[in-house]
């Protein structure tokens, strides 16, 4: 069977010639691919990562973010809720306030009223007082003809003046 | 899959082969077959010879018949020249080397086919270099063989395997080389173009998915160059000897030294490698009882020399029988064609589904090609990975 008995020529060229491409291979082949694939992988994990770090950074900016608006807002309410306490403190100080003067205000004016009332009385009383002197002058100066017609007078005219 | 795939090649180059080799018989009885089929075999099938039967045999003259067997043979057969078409061939270097007579070299045209004989050697009709008394240039029928210097004479000719062996390592060189150079210069570091798309993810998955995986993440860096090289030098030698015309057709990994080499250059690497769990592994299993080791032991060595030799056997036949099914299914034309059969009619008749055949089978042997050129860098692997595992001593078996 010369198929399956092995060549001496062509196990010495096989042997020789595989052994030396193994050897050119290895150093200019695969050497260099094998180890700027190896980089590329590297580098592109390396990639990968830094953005998975970049996007985690992100995130954590965001809910920083989110946190810091809270706060502002937080901060906002409390500051309007302050301003409307000291607004209402204010409205209802200055209500008090106004209350207090109009009181007073309308206390005098009253007080003033009773005093005018009074002087208006005491002038009405010296008005009539002079009314009546004149009116009883005139009467006296008329009606001096007879006693009972100077009784009559006088009567009537007590009927018709009365103090109040 | 792959085991279904490899039967059925068995069984198409078994049938094929006892469809040949029954026809061809047949054949051989009957008497003088047309010379002009002949012609068209040797330009059609691009095969080596056809079986020229001297004249002084009882046929008439210029008569020749078609022996498929033969030509199928000698196709897958390692030869001096490297036929490309009818009567003509390139004549390669014949380099003999003899303790007495030193290195000779010369060229195998000067055997004219096997009729001379040249400086001390002739060419018989096996295709081997044997030494004969006369020096010079002498005819071949009367030279006397010297079969003691025979015996002792190295023949280590650059013959069409040694040729095609040198074409695929310059195919190696060029391209890996050329890949390499687009990783280091200007490109450094950018995305792969051109060639280098074209390796890229077949280095990438034979480091990843076969090497990586069969040896292990800690020591497989050490194997890749070998592993890597042999398959890329089986798989570029298997689509070379699909191609029918020059450079390729040569049958180099179909051949037994080819695969020999490749085997042994793994057993070396196995052994060399082997760490102490291997070698007790292979010696005294651990956990198994003195008396069964007394039958272990033999048969793990005898596996440890089973494995190269069965690495060999499969790339050998795979390839072999692929030649032999495509030169096959091309000799049914003639063989059908022959007067003593069909005539003429009968080989146009058989064309078509022998066509048919053909470009089917050259399908799967593409297929064939790439998966041979895998299972071998795969076992390999795995026989490497299993001599550099590290066992721990509670997961022994």
């Amino acid at each position: 069977m010369e198929l399956v008995k092995p060549d001496f020529g062509l196990v010495f060229w096989m042997t020789i010639s595989f052994l030396i491409v193994v050897f050119i291979l290895r150093k200019f082949a695969w050497g260099p691919i094998l180890t700027s694939l190896k980089e590329r992988e590297t580098s592109i994990n390396d990639a990968l990562n830094s953005a998975k770090k970049a996007k985690e950074e992100v995130a954590n900016m965001k809910a920083e973010n989110e946190r810091i608006l809270q706060e502002a807002r937080n901060e906002r309410d409390k500051m309007l809720k302050d301003a409307r306490e000291t607004k209402d403190a204010i409205v209802n100080e200055a209500r008090t306030k106004a209350q207090v003067e109009g009181d007073r205000i309308v206390t005098i004016a009253r007080e003033t009223i009773q005093n005018e009332k009074l002087a208006a009385i005491t002038e009405l009383k010296n008005q009539v007082a002079t009314l009546s002197i004149d009116i009883a002058e005139k009467v006296i100066r008329q009606q001096l003809a007879g006693d009972d017609k100077q009784k009559a007078l006088v009567n009537d005219l007590l009927k018709d003046v009365k103090l109040n | 899959m792959k085991v279904s795939k490899l039967s059925l090649i068995s069984i198409i180059t078994f049938l094929t082969l006892t469809l040949v080799f029954s026809i061809s018989n047949k054949a051989q009885d009957t008497s003088a077959v047309q010379s002009h089929a002949v012609e068209a075999t040797t330009a059609e099938a691009g095969a080596e010879h056809v079986a020229a039967e001297p004249a002084h045999e009882e046929h008439a003259a210029g008569s020749e018949k078609l022996n498929a067997g033969k030509l199928i043979m000698e196709h897958i057969a390692d030869s001096h020249g490297w036929h490309l078409w009818g009567h003509t061939s390139i004549p390669l270097p014949v380099i003999v080397y003899n303790a007495q007579r030193g290195l000779t070299m010369f060229s195998s045209a000067r055997f004219e086919h096997g009729h001379k004989a040249y400086d001390g050697y002739l060419l018989n009709e096996a295709g081997k270099i044997e030494a004969v008394n006369e020096m010079g240039e002498v005819d071949a029928h009367t030279a006397t063989v010297n079969e003691e210097i025979s015996a002792a004479t190295y023949d280590i000719s650059i013959t069409k395997n040694v040729c095609s062996i040198f074409i695929t390592i310059a195919i190696l060189l060029l391209v890996f080389t050329s890949v390499a150079k687009m990783y280091t210069n200007k490109r450094k570091g950018l995305a792969p173009t051109g060639l280098q798309n074209a390796v890229e993810p077949i280095i990438i998955f034979m480091r990843d998915d076969v090497i990586k995986a069969s040896i292990g993440e800690k020591k497989y860096e050490k194997y890749v160059p070998y592993l890597l090289t042999l398959f890329f030098f089986i798989w570029i030698n298997n689509l070379l000897g699909l191609i029918p015309i020059f450079p390729g057709g040569a049958n180099v990994t179909g051949n037994i030294s080819v695969a020999l080499v490749l085997a042994v250059l793994t057993f070396i690497i196995t052994v060399v490698s082997g760490n102490k769990y291997y070698w007790q592994h292979i010696f005294a299993m651990p956990g198994v009882p003195k008396g069964v080791l007394v039958l272990l032991t033999p048969i793990e060595i005898l596996g440890m020399f089973l494995r190269p030799f069965v690495l060999m056997i499969r790339l050998f036949a795979n390839i072999a029988a692929g030649h032999i099914i495509a030169l096959s299914f091309f000799c049914l034309i003639f063989i059908f064609g022959q007067e003593s059969l069909y005539g003429t009619g009968g080989g146009l008749g058989v064309s078509p589904l022998s066509l048919v055949f053909t470009v089917f089978m050259a399908m799967l042997e593409l297929l064939v090609a790439f998966l041979q050129a895998y299972v071998f860098t795969l076992l390999s692997s795995v026989y490497i990975g299993a001599a550099v595992e590290e066992h721990h001593h509670d997961d022994h078996h």
